[in-house]
């Protein structure tokens, strides 16, 4: 008698296990957002500091080779920093245009030449050779983008935006600090710097 | 195996509903793993794939040419100087007056050389604080990087005051002429 109830046993029911995982593996799938390619890859240097950055409310100002490539977390506050940037320098853009602005990657043109930007595709707009936003005094329109941003970062959000700097390893410092100068100059004081990880006995 | 057509009826009616309880329970063990492995490779994506990031507060720059800068005793400061090539001295105080033990020196970045000396002197701060009877003034740690650090040189640094816990630092832009001589010499 024993013997039989074991052999019962045997096989579980794995019905509501096998609910139970897909239920999960949707969910992740749904929540993973998919990595968009970056315009501009750099090799950030590493630090044991743990701080994560912030999914919105974000700018991140990208350095490497000497230009600088901005980019800009969700999609309401793109479109708007685009009309606001789009008032101040009399460029037209298309509703079909912010649309598209909203859902790129980083971009590194000056604001003139951004709509033939816009309309490219993802796979020819990383070849094509971006200049990196401009940033002398004649024509700060880095600065005027952080302005805007956090603009429209306010009027949507009600919120700060936080600015993260991520900077290749090999870049000279005194670009990273006419960055930073041009943020300071905006009275951002407080800023990430973005790193790779590093093992905690560094 | 799986046969959904069940709507025609007939004489072989027993013959499937036999098998169709021989097939009834699917053994779902490979579909369960596979399950699994999925939702393992999605949460530790979602979790890793988030940047580390490195607060940094910078002061406020001073534009009021009559604000006086702020006096700090020498005894607590210590200036770190990046050059290039991962070049990096150090001195205690004053350039001209360094503390004992304070004059300007070449450290290696990393474990075995700025960090102990970071540790050392911070202790020691720590000390001459207490005996002053403020404990709570801790060391200050002025970072200049010069125009050839690059900027993995600043992180480090940076990373570095964050294991060492050091209270109070900043980075500061203005080199005196002794100080670039310091970096270009030797």
């Amino acid at each position: 008698m024993a013997v039989k109830t074991s052999k019962k046993a045997a096989s579980i029911d794995m019905t509501a296990m096998c609910d139970v995982a897909f239920l999960l593996l949707t969910f992740f799938i749904l929540t993973a957002t998919a990595k968009i390619p970056e315009a501009l890859p750099v090799d950030t240097p590493a630090s044991t500091v743990q701080t994560k950055l912030p999914e919105t409310d974000l700018a991140t100002l990208t350095i490497g080779k000497g230009k600088v490539f901005f980019d800009l977390k969700g999609r309401e506050i793109r479109k708007r920093t685009l009309e606001l940037m789009a008032q101040k320098y009399g460029v037209e853009f298309t509703d079909d245009d912010k649309d598209k602005f909203a859902l790129m990657e980083g971009f590194g043109v000056p604001i003139e030449s951004l709509k033939s930007i816009i309309e490219m595709k993802s796979s020819e707009r990383s070849k094509a050779n971006q200049p990196g936003v401009p940033k002398d005094s004649l024509d700060n329109q880095l600065a005027e983008w952080v302005q805007n941003a956090r603009i429209a970062n306010i009027e949507i959000n009600d919120k700060e935006l936080q600015i993260a700097i991520k900077g290749d390893a090999r870049e000279e410092y005194p670009a990273i600090r006419k960055v930073m100068d041009i943020l300071q100059d905006q009275k951002i004081n407080s800023f990430s710097l973005v790193t790779g990880l590093r093992g905690k006995d560094f | 195996m799986a046969e959904l057509n069940t709507g025609d009826g007939g004489g072989k009616k027993d013959k499937k509903v036999r098998s169709k309880k021989q097939n009834s329970k699917v053994d779902l063990t490979a579909m369960v793993d596979l399950a699994f492995l999925l939702i393992t490779f999605f949460m530790l994506t979602t979790t890793l794939s988030k940047p580390q990031s490195m607060n940094l507060g910078l002061p406020d720059k001073q534009d009021d040419p009559t604000e006086k800068p702020i006096k700090v005793d020498e005894n607590r400061t210590m200036t770190i100087l990046l050059g290039d090539n991962d070049k990096l001295v150090r001195y205690v105080g004053l350039l001209a007056t360094p503390v004992a033990g304070g004059a300007p020196k070449d450290f290696a970045y990393g474990k075995e050389g700025i960090r102990k000396e970071l540790l050392a002197r911070k202790a020691s701060v720590l000390a001459y604080s207490t005996a002053k009877g403020k404990p709570k003034n801790g060391m200050i740690v002025i970072i200049k990087p010069g125009k050839k650090s690059n900027y993995r040189n600043l992180v480090d640094i940076l990373d570095e005051m964050a294991i060492v816990d050091v209270p109070t630092y900043a980075i500061v832009n203005d080199f005196s002429p002794e100080e670039k001589k310091l970096l270009e010499g030797k």
